[in-house]
């Protein structure tokens, strides 16, 4: 059966998973100011795991179920950052099955507790290898053990279309159709890819944004030359592909912080950034995605 | 005297495409800097402009976090290992 929102909401109502999406959309005053676009951010941290990412782990779990893949006590298992780690092992903890999340070692400590504390699983790669290293120790657990269900973010169509089907209709109904650009960074993709689905047939100009270096500071972006491709990824699904340098997204994550009031990953702050720039080059309507929280690099260097 | 220093494919460009290096002991600056003497331009992809490492780059001695033990001042002994690892992770949006 093809999955549909209100087929996903009536699986997860009268439970938190019931409360994913349909998060605030929020003007960007003071960082707008002076600019010829008008600046709206996507607040995904709103969602009850923390981020975007939930709204692809419910999806892609309850795509999982209805195909009868996950009967029996299978095991939900995918290669993660964190973030989906962290929203797959909500939606396990909710549904039922036991989930066990591969990532590179050396993470954020705080993303490591958080799946903890959901009950799932952690299996950590060498840190060397990144996120590519985690996906492939993912496909070698997923052949050689059998309980396992690989959810695989990377290839899985009910990642992007939960984006097309909830981020996308959301969008276009809190600005009443007024939007002129969408904007996101580019991980798995499937945020992208999408909303592209949703709004650019209504003619919304969706903008990619990758890191402008292997070496990055941007949570769960990629950068695509360098990296393994996503099987959802489609460069033609963007109007426009630009690119972010860590320290340009760090100065922005402050300034949301302290200028917005918005606790950003720095990831958040790559998107705002990258459309600050394009409402410095054009007017019109842009509604850019902030895709987590700062609480979770609290650890890190950059709020030291 | 002399330190062996792992670092991630997303440095591989830095370093004409050596992930395994070895370097002479001393501080984790005068690890950097040994390296940068044989591939110029590696010390401005793991440093700041003060010098300081940068907030996406950590790095380990032996397992144990370099900012914890001094940042670029700390010690790297004879025969230790040094992981340079990208903060981020990558591949979650």
């Amino acid at each position: 059966m093809t999955l549909t929102a209100d087929l996903v909401r009536e699986r997860v109502r009268g439970t938190i998973l019931g409360r994913i999406g349909e998060t605030p959309l929020v003007p960007l005053r003071r960082i707008g100011a002076g600019l010829r676009g008008e600046l709206w951010a996507k607040i995904e941290s709103a969602n009850p795991g923390g981020s975007v990412k939930d709204r692809a782990a419910l999806w892609m779990v309850i795509a999982a179920e209805d195909e009868g893949r996950l009967d029996d006590g299978a095991v939900v298992l995918d290669a993660t950052s964190g973030n989906t780690g962290i929203a797959l092992a909500m939606v396990s903890a909710v549904r039922g099955h036991r989930a066990r999340l591969v990532m590179p070692d050396k993470v954020s400590l705080e993303r490591k507790r958080i799946i903890r504390a959901f009950g799932a699983e952690v299996v950590l790669t060498d840190p060397l290898d990144g996120t590519d290293g985690a996906i492939r120790e993912a496909r070698r657990l997923a052949e050689i053990d059998l309980e396992c269900v690989y959810v695989d973010q990377y290839s899985n169509p009910a990642n992007p279309r939960a984006h097309e089907l909830t981020t996308g209709p959301e969008i276009w109904s809190q600005t009443d159709g007024r939007l002129t650009h969408f904007v996101a960074g580019v991980g798995t993709s499937g945020t992208i890819v999408g909303v592209s689905a949703a709004l650019r047939p209504r003619g919304v100009r969706i903008v990619a944004v990758q890191p402008d270096n292997a070496l990055h500071g941007i949570d769960g972006w990629k950068h695509m030359p360098t990296a393994l491709r996503p099987a959802i990824w489609d460069e033609r699904a963007a109007d426009e592909h630009r690119v972010m340098a860590t320290d340009e997204a760090i100065v922005m994550t402050k300034r949301l912080a302290r200028e917005e009031g918005i606790f950003s990953g720095v990831s958040g702050g790559a998107a705002v950034a990258a459309a600050a720039a394009l409402a410095r080059e054009q007017p019109g309507r842009i509604v850019v995605l902030i895709a987590d929280g700062g609480e979770r690099y609290l650890s890190t260097p950059l709020w030291e | 005297m002399s330190v062996t220093v792992r670092l991630p494919g997303a440095l591989r460009d830095a370093t004409g495409g050596e992930t395994k290096l070895e370097a002479r002991a001393g501080t984790l600056a005068d690890v950097i800097s040994d390296i940068d003497r044989r591939h110029p331009g590696f010390r401005s992809r793991v440093l700041d402009d003060s010098g300081a490492l940068r907030t996406y780059v950590n790095v380990y001695i032996d397992e144990s976090d370099a900012r914890d033990a001094g940042g670029t001042g700390a010690a790297v002994p004879d025969g230790s290992e040094v992981m340079v690892i990208p903060a981020m992770a990558g591949g979650a949006v």
